[in-house]
Parts: structure tokens; C-alpha cells; sequence
């Protein structure tokens, strides 16, 4: 519960605006704390003369945290292949483990898996321990639940990590409320504090904040992280490692939901309103062309292609990309515009971008007062330089 | 303005408001540009309630009177008037049968129309008969048990899109202004078919269609009140929907100057908003003194129907002839604050300017209205 | 059918703001409201119930204010809500949520269909349905983007996938995620609102639920939050000077970490 110490309370009110919630309320100069309070620690945190405090009621029995070691990676397989993340996970995972001194295990589960196997020892792992079997096929939430949960209580790793795709935010929940584990979901950074325990740092309330998350008293530390955050490492097809092939017997593979068929979308079906990354463009591209380009970036980005309404009433593009007053409203959380002046009817649907990038030839483009990096300069010489440099970094 | 509305109308108010903020506003420029009939805001409208607002209880609706009604209508208004004026229309469709109809046609089309199932319209207009209904060349004859009517119907709201279409036709020609009656054309009657539709100004929303009779033949219950009795009809029906025309006028302004205020907070020239300037000012409070005088007389209007259905015309005409011609001056001058802006239809204040002048023409152009005020005052003073 | 519907009341989060300067979070204007992903949980839910039959039970765990979200489900067409409430709940993270949550489906009698949404906008962990389901041992998928049909002992559904969707037999009870795209939520209606300003929530706390102290809240919960500040990138304004290769060069950098 969160307490007040009436004492040393100087009714500054800092506690009242930083509250999320609207939980607190200074009142005769003294903060006082409603029903709303979610114990997110804000307050505590801001408050400079130390006059607030969150009071825990019994502490639970603390695991025995040195029964814990090792960091394993949950290297998700679909449709024959390894999922992308998962070369990333292994990246960050190869830091913390040898950070931690500890082995990076990867947990591979599904049919006809090959040799991928190899390839995750290539990325950074020294271990995986792998399941192939036709009841595994399909993704479904409960064996792979079962299976993962009883090898972490047989096998105790310290930290568990799997990627924040539709199959990992799925299933990693269930795996966390079985063995009792702390769960962050979308991490987009993870590192060792001082004593050795994961600090997970996620955005929160719709990216508007960062939160910092550990787990002091419970093992393993569970994290799904975002894809295309962390860094893979370089292949390297000389590493060394132990497979580990595990008897499916010993695991309840059975499900309640049976997969009748998958269906593979088409890439380019992205929703706009939906997308993370929107790279817009406006009169400056000069012609259907132009857009080829913007294509382009938006495919080496993995975002949205979107237009200004100059854009789409000039037939470069079709309406349903336009974004502005008669548009669509996005907030993505990058919005790259590219000859586009900033007109107020496309600043309405798209000013609530976390980061926007402009990139126009007019220094004097209003565009320019809302872009959080701005860069002047003819687009056909910049983005055919920007998509070598983005893809050459891949 | 506090006008001190109970809970249930409060919560009308709310419900026509979430309405319009999240369904119609924001497909109201597509609809008015595509000239789309507003089919699945309708559905919604009926979902939630709404269509069956002025319906009696016991035919499926919320039994309410003029002033719920008039409290709906103004919020869809703000949002679209070719929207609203689809809905009012199908109100205006029903109220024939509600006013002057059996028992037998009542419990068999109110609840239809109540749940938002199918749709009604008016069909008074014709080529040579506008504000002098007298000239109605439509006709209908008894043969057997059936009616049958020859004629064509213009510039009918919901034309084409209505189920349930509310036809005056002269049966009796040398009976004159008592020669008229009114009758329920279904839209799978025989001999009955959709003409031109119409390229409007505005409200573009709203379909408004010719409807051919030939050799249309309606069983002959389907006449509504007395044969004769149509213009007396049609004379009520009018007096009851006009208060709903006034209010569209007084949610078109409210809407408008929503706009306004809200650009003009934004735009910025000379290096400030253009709301510190006086001519701006200046020109948004005329916008608000008149908008709100406006509701209050329609306000005052609609409960004085519901407490004297009787003596309704004079306050019925009054209500529709200052708000719409207040909603045309409100709207044009939004289109002032919003400078060349306003002008282009990024910005829906040239749509709101174009839905306003219909408002000052249909249900009986302003002048009729005058006409009919004069023709009351007229009565007044002779006692 | 027995339907029940997890609901969160959350700030709107589209108005949540941290100043990056003074590192503290401005409410200004920020209004609490019903999820917007748990709408549509409540529009199928209602949705089903019509078509099939049945009765549908709104359930949020959170402060009393809380009940009026309860009332304006029962405005959308559910039959009744319940609320969980109690001081012994905050600080509760997804683990301890799920756990108040399961015994209060339990002290409810269970259900045929219990439907969240994908995730809540103020944490977006998408941990509470699936965690909810492994704790009641219901069959259970995420994110549902359509329910084709309801059988006597199954239902059939789309889920969505990062790279298309898979058609899926759900056996009955489960506990299903839907996303946005399974329907379009309904507005309030006059009758449902009456039904609503009539409607008594009932409230349950830690002790009706047959609940234990340690496991709710913040003793029940393994993660802390050890900070909160504002993205860095916010409020960070420049332009990119140079050559044009050394503009390409800091821009691409500033790309990269940012995605």
C-alpha cells in the first residue's frame, strides 16, 4: 500500500502531476492517496523529500535464486524456418550470458526441424535442446506450454527470453503463470544490474513512457522482447555446441485446438493504421516514380507506405494510403515524411507520431516544426543512399 | 446553455451524440462525395434505439414526443445534414400513418420502421405541385378491392432506398383540396418503379428520387385515414416534422461553428492565432448568439407541439424559418474564418455551407412559412 | 451459453505525455475508459449471446470507480456486471491479476466462453487472457480475428498470425484474445442505457472470492517496476547538417535505434 509520512509531506503537489492515474491529491498541503493507486511507484520515485513509500504487506519465501542459472532463448519455428527474432535473442542473450558467466541455451520445438539446430549454435548458443515431433507441428498454445514449462522446473535457467511475435506473447504468458515466473512483455532492452538480476525496459502507455522492470525475488526472469530491436551476431558455422534431442514422452503433448489450415498473407497487407513504421510521401516525389522509391524504403524499413493528399490527388497513389484531415489518423511510432511541406490538414493525421523524420528541399517547410530530425536536401540523391546504407547495415 | 432535460432526454442526447462523433462524422465527406445513402449508420441508428424515437411503445418504438425527437436530430446534424435528413425523412414517412392510420396499418408498419428493420418516405412532391399541392396530378382509382395509381412523384427523399412509401393521389378530382388521399406503397407493389435520381447541391448523403405509378395496384386497405382526407394529412404531418427541419438548421450551425472555433484557434498568421483578432471575434460570436438563440426557440417550439398538438402551425413555422435561415448565415460565415481553406473540402465547412440552403426550401420554403405565419397572425387579431 | 467478459477500466493512454525535462507525466485531460480492445470482447460476446442464446457477464478487477465501465458494458448489451475490488489488488502485475481474476470466475460458477481482449493500452502486456486461461485449464488462443460458428461441444475460429492466419477448432470452455478487426463495437443503446442507470454491479473483495492475501497485489506479483522515464528520442530536436553522405550516414544510425 502506498503510504504517506505525514511528516515530512510539504504538500508540493510534484506527486499529484506525476501520478498517471489521478491517484493522488494534495489536500490541506498533504498528498492523500484514492482508491486508483496502481503501486506503479512514480510518486515514490519523484518525490524529492522523501515522503512517500510503498509499504509491502508479507514477503513472499524468496525463491532460491542460486538454484537458477543459465539464459535460454525460445528459437520459435514456423513454416520450415526459424523465426528472425530468434538470431536476435541469441545475440542479446550471448551479452547477458557471458555477463552472468552462465551457458545460452536455445529450446527448439516442432516437426521436421532439420538441421536448424546448427544454425542456432552458429548465432551464439551452446546448447538446444529440441523436441521434434509431429504433435508439434501446428503452433498451438498448450503442448508448447507444457513442454517449455517442464523442462524450465526441471532445468531451472535464471532468465528466459523469447521474441514478442504472435506466437511468443501467446504461449509465454502460460508458461510464465506455470512455474510462477515474472513476465515482461516487449522489451526493447535488457541488461544485468549490479547484483546479477535482468533489468527489462519495455515502453508503456502506448509508448508515451519507458518502464525499467526487475525481478527481485523469483526465478527465471522471463522476458518477450521486440523483433528487430536487438543485434544478431555474425554467423560463425565453426562454433561448437551440444544438441540435445528430448524424448517427447516425458511431455503432455495434447491440445484443445486443432490447427485446420494456415494461411500466408501477402506482406504488402499491411494496415496502415496499425503499422509501427510510416514512411509517407507528399508533392515533392514528383511522380508515380518517386513513390517506386518510397516503396522501396518502406520495404527495407519493414513499415507502411502512406501519402499526403498532393500525393494521392495527383494519382501516384490510392486514397486509402492518405493521411491527414480527409485521411487516415496514425501515431506510429517512426513517421518518416519525404517531400511532403506540412500543410496543417496532413499535420492532424499524423503530428501524434513518436518520432517523425522530415525530408524536404525547402528549409523553410513548416514540416520542418514538427519533425523530430530534419534533413534538407534533394530526395532522389538521399533515399537511393539511405536504402543501400539501411540495407547494407541488415 | 443549460436547458435542464431530464435523465431520459439527457441520455438521448448521449446516445445520438456517441453516434455522431464515432459513426458519422467520420465517414460523412466519403458518403457526400461517393452521394451514398447512409445505409449503416441507419442500422445503427436503429440498433441503438433511435429509429422508433416518436413511435408509441405499444408499435415497438421509445414513445417519445417532438422534443425527443428534436434532441436526436440536432446532434446528427452536426455531424451530417444529408444523413439526418435521411433519417427525419423516414419520421416524416411514418408520421401519416401514426396521425391518420387503422389500427391494421399501424401495428403492421410501425414496429418495422420502429426497429430500423425498413424505411420510410413521403411522396407529396410532383412536377406541377411544390408549395401549391393543390396542383397533384398523381391519381388513384378504386377497381374491385384494389386501389390503382398512375402518376409520378418527384424529388422524393429516401426515394429508391425507402420500403414503406406514405403516396398522396387525387381520388376524387371534383372534390378539389378534399379530393386527396393518402395511401401506403410498398416497394414490391406492382407497377411501381424508381425514376431519375437526383445531382443535388448538397445533402448528397440522402438519395431524393423520382417514383413512377403505372397501373400500380395496392390492396384497398392500404388507404391511410379517410379517402378525401389526404392534404389534411399531409397539412398535419408537415406541422409536426417542421420543428425537426428547424433543429438540423441549429445542429449544422452548431457544427460549424465547432469548426471555426476550433481552426481559428489553430491557424496561425501575423504570428498569432487568428482568434485573438477582433474580426474573427467578432464574427464567432454572431455565430454563437444566433445558433443558440436558434435552439432556444426550436427548444420552446417542440415542447409547446407536445403540450398543444392542436395549435402547433404558427410555432412549427416560426422554429423552421429563423434556424434555417440562421444555419445558412452561420455556416457561410464559417467558411469566412476558415478563409480559402474553408473553401476546399479538406475542411467540412463548405460541405455545411452547401446542406444549408436546402434547409431554407424543403417541408415548405421559408416564404410559405411566412405565409402561413402571416395567415395565423391574421386569425389572431380578429378575435 | 455462459459468457463471461474480462474488462479494464485504463487512462487513455493517448493523452499520457512525460515531459522529458522534468521527467514527470502530465494527466492533463487524460479520461479512464473501458479498453479499447475489450469492446470488442463485449461486442462478440453480446453478438453470440444473440445469436446463440445465452448470458453474459461483465468482470473487471480494479477501484470502485470501476462499476460505472461495469454499467456502460451493461449499456452495450451485457446482462450483468461484477466488479473485484479491493485495496489488497494494487500493485498487482499480470501474474497476481490473473490469479485475483481465475478465483473470481470460480466464485462466479465458471463459463462455456471467456473473452479479453488482445492486450490494454496502458501496459500492453497481452499476459492476463492467456495467463487467465492456463489458471482455469481452459482451451485458449489469441488473437481472434472471427468466430465462423459456435458448435455444441466446439467453436471455429481465425487467429491471426504475424504472417497470415490460422483456421482453428477451439474446444469448449475457452478462453479466447480478440483483436480489432473481429468486429465493430456497438454504440450504447437508449434501452441499454436504461437497463444500465437500473443495474446494481455487484462488488466482490479478496475474502468473497476465497482468495489469498499473499498471492494478490504487490506481494503477489514477482516483477517491480524499478523505473519510469521518457523515451529519449522525444523532445530531442535537430537537423541533420553536412554532406549529404554524412546526413544519410547519422540518419541511417538514428533509424537503426530507433527500430
Amino acid at each position: 500500500m502506498l503510504k504517506i509520512d505525514e511528516k515530512l509531506c510539504i504538500g508540493c503537489g510534484v506527486c499529484e502531476e506525476n501520478c498517471a492515474f489521478g491517484a493522488i491529491t494534495v489536500v490541506d498541503d498533504l498528498a492523500r492517496v484514492n482508491d486508483k493507486c496502481t503501486l506503479c511507484g512514480n510518486c515514490v520515485d519523484n518525490c524529492e523529500v522523501g515522503a512517500l513509500f510503498i509499504e509491502e504487506g508479507e514477503v513472499v519465501p524468496k525463491t532460491d535464486l542460486a538454484a537458477y542459472s543459465g539464459v535460454w532463448v525460445y528459437a520459435e519455428f514456423r513454416q520450415g524456418k526459424i523465426a528472425p527474432v530468434v538470431l536476435e535473442l541469441l545475440g542479446a542473450g550471448r551479452g547477458l550470458a557471458d555477463e552472468r558467466g552462465v551457458k545460452l541455451s536455445a529450446v527448439l520445438l516442432g516437426h521436421n526441424l532439420g538441421d536448424s539446430a546448427r544454425e542456432l549454435i552458429a548465432q551464439g548458443c551452446d546448447e538446444v535442446l529440441q523436441i521434434d515431433n509431429p504433435a508439434l507441428a501446428d503452433f498451438t498454445d498448450e503442448p508448447y506450454a507444457n513442454v517449455l514449462s517442464t523442462l524450465i522446473k526441471q532445468r531451472r535457467p535464471e532468465i528466459v527470453l523469447a521474441g514478442a511475435t504472435a506466437i511468443g506473447r501467446s504461449f509465454i504468458p502460460q508458461v510464465a503463470t506455470v512455474v510462477g515466473a515474472g513476465l515482461t512483455a516487449d522489451c526493447t532492452e535488457l541488461a544485468i544490474d549490479e547484483d546479477g538480476s535482468l533489468l527489462q525496459t519495455r515502453p508503456a502507455f502506448g509508448g508515451n513512457i519507458m518502464a525499467t522492470i526487475v525481478c527481485p525475488d523469483t526465478r527465471p526472469q522471463m522476458a518477450t522482447v521486440r523483433p528487430m530491436v536487438m543485434k544478431a551476431l555474425p554467423p560463425d558455422p565453426h562454433r561448437r555446441g551440444v544438441v540435445e534431442d528430448l524424448k517427447a514422452e516425458q511431455f503432455n503433448l495434447t491440445s484443445r485446438v486443432r490447427v485446420l489450415s494456415s494461411v500466408i498473407a501477402e506482406p504488402d497487407k499491411i494496415r496502415l493504421a496499425e503499422a509501427d513504421i510510416v514512411v509517407a510521401g507528399g508533392r515533392g516525389l514528383e511522380s508515380a516514380k518517386g513513390f517506386a522509391l518510397l516503396n522501396e524504403l518502406a520495404e527495407v524499413m519493414g513499415g507502411s507506405v502512406a501519402a499526403s493528399r498532393a500525393a494521392v490527388d495527383a494519382g501516384w497513389i490510392d486514397y486509402p494510403y492518405q493521411v491527414g484531415q480527409t485521411g487516415k489518423t496514425v501515431a506510429p511510432k517512426l513517421y518518416i515524411c519525404c517531400g511532403i511541406s506540412g500543410a496543417i490538414q496532413h499535420l492532424v493525421g499524423m503530428q501524434s507520431s513518436e518520432t517523425i523524420i522530415a525530408i524536404n528541399r525547402d528549409a523553410a517547410a513548416p514540416i520542418f516544426n514538427v519533425a523530430t530530425y530534419g534533413i534538407v536536401a534533394d530526395l532522389f540523391e538521399i533515399l537511393p543512399l539511405l536504402i543501400d546504407e539501411l540495407k547494407g547495415a541488415k | 446553455m443549460d436547458y435542464f432535460l431530464t435523465e431520459d432526454q439527457q441520455m438521448i442526447v448521449e446516445v445520438a451524440q456517441q453516434i455522431t462523433d464515432e459513426k458519422i462524422i467520420p465517414c460523412r465527406a466519403e458518403l457526400d462525395e461517393k452521394e451514398e445513402f447512409p445505409r449503416d449508420i441507419l442500422r445503427q441508428i436503429g440498433q441503438a434505439d433511435l429509429a422508433g424515437l416518436y413511435i408509441d411503445e405499444e408499435y415497438g418504438g421509445y414513445g417519445g414526443g417532438c422534443f425527443d425527437m428534436v434532441l436526436a436530430l440536432e446532434q446528427f446534424a452536426r455531424g451530417c445534414v444529408g444523413i439526418a435528413t435521411s433519417f427525419a425523412a423516414n419520421g416524416l414517412g411514418a408520421y401519416p400513418i401514426i396521425l391518420s392510420g387503422s389500427e391494421e396499418l399501424k401495428k403492421h408498419y410501425l414496429p418495422l420502421i420502429a426497429s430500423g428493420e425498413k424505411y420510410s418516405a413521403f411522396a407529396l412532391t410532383e412536377a406541377n405541385a411544390g408549395s401549391d399541392a393543390s396542383g397533384i396530378q398523381t391519381t388513384a382509382v378504386l377497381d374491385g378491392d384494389e386501389w390503382v395509381l398512375n402518376g409520378t412523384k418527384q424529388w422524393i427523399t429516401n426515394g429508391g432506398e425507402a420500403n414503406i412509401y406514405s403516396v398522396i393521389a387525387i381520388t376524387d378530382p371534383q372534390k378539389g383540396a378534399r379530393g386527396a388521399t393518402m395511401f401506403v406503397v410498398e416497394d414490391t407493389d406492382p407497377g411501381f418503379s424508381y425514376g431519375h435520381k437526383e445531382k443535388k447541391l448538397g445533402i448528397r448523403a440522402s438519395s431524393t428520387r423520382e417514383l413512377i405509378f403505372k397501373d400500380c395496384r395496392i390492396p384497398a386497405e392500404r388507404l391511410i385515414g379517410r379517402r378525401g382526407a389526404g392534404f389534411i394529412t399531409v397539412m398535419k404531418t408537415l406541422d409536426h416534422s417542421r420543428p425537426g427541419i428547424a433543429i438540423l438548421g441549429v445542429g449544422l450551425a452548431q457544427g460549424a461553428l465547432d469548426e471555426a472555433a476550433v481552426y481559428a484557434k489553430q491557424r496561425v498568421q501575423f504570428g498569432k492565432p487568428i482568434i485573438s483578432f477582433q474580426a474573427v471575434q467578432h464574427l464567432l460570436a454572431d455565430m454563437a448568439i444566433e445558433t443558440e438563440a436558434a435552439r432556444a426557440l426550436v427548444y420552446a417550439a417542440a415542447k409547446h407541439i407536445d403540450a398543444h398538438p392542436k395549435q402547433m402551425s404558427k410555432a412549427s413555422s416560426m422554429c423552421k424559418v429563423f434556424a434555417t435561415d440562421m444555419a445558412m448565415k452561420v455556416t457561410t460565415n464559417a467558411v469566412q474564418v476558415l478563409g480559402g481553406y474553408g473553401y476546399m473540402r479538406d475542411y467540412p465547412v463548405e460541405k455545411m455551407m452547401r446542406d444549408a440552403k436546402i434547409l431554407q426550401i424543403y417541408e415548405g420554403t421559408n416564404q410559405i412559412q411566412r405565409n402561413v405565419i402571416g395567415q395565423e397572425l391574421n386569425k389572431e387579431y380578429n378575435k | 451459453m455462459k459468457i463471461i467478459i474480462c474488462l479494464k477500466q485504463v487512462p487513455d493512454t493517448r493523452n499520457v505525455r512525460l515531459d522529458p525535462k522534468t521527467n514527470t507525466m502530465s494527466r492533463e485531460g487524460v479520461e479512464s475508459i473501458m479498453n479499447p480492445y475489450d469492446r470488442h470482447a463485449l461486442e462478440e460476446g453480446v453478438s453470440l449471446a444473440a445469436q446463440y442464446g445465452g448470458t453474459v457477464t461483465a468482470l473487471s478487477m480494479g477501484p470502485p470507480q470501476a462499476a460505472e465501465m461495469l454499467k456502460e458494458a451493461i449499456a452495450c448489451g451485457a446482462d450483468q456486471g461484477v466488479l473485484i475490488s479491493d485495496r489488497a489488488f494494487a500493485g498487482a502485475d499480470t501474474l497476481a491479476t490473473t490469479y485475483t481474476l481465475a478465483n473470481a470466475v470460480l466464485a462466479l460458477g465458471a463459463a462455456d466462453l471467456i473473452i479479453c481482449g488482445k492486450q490494454a493500452i496502458d501496459g500492453d502486456t497481452a499476459q492476463v487472457g492467456p495467463g487467465l486461461a492456463r489458471r482455469l485449464d481452459l482451451a485458449y488462443a489469441s488473437c481472434i480475428s472471427k468466430i465462423h460458428e459456435v458448435r455444441n461441444d466446439c467453436l471455429l475460429a481465425r487467429r491471426m498470425m504475424d504472417d497470415g492466419y490460422d483456421e482453428l477448432e477451439i474446444t469448449l470452455p475457452a478462453l479466447l484474445t480478440v483483436v480489432r478487426e473481429i468486429n465493430e463495437p456497438r454504440i450504447p443503446s437508449l434501452k441499454g442505457k436504461m437497463n444500465a442507470r437500473k443495474a446494481v454491479i455487484k462488488t466482490f473483495n479478496a475474502a468473497d472470492i476465497g482468495a489469498d492475501t499473499a498471492l494478490l497485489g504487490l506481494a503477489g506479483s514477482p516483477t517491480r517496476v524499478a523505473r519510469v522515464f521518457a523515451p529519449e528520442v522525444r523532445g530531442e530536436r535537430a537537423m541533420l547538417e553536412g554532406t549529404v553522405i554524412e546526413q544519410v550516414k547519422e540518419l541511417a544510425a538514428k533509424l537503426e535505434a530507433i527500430i
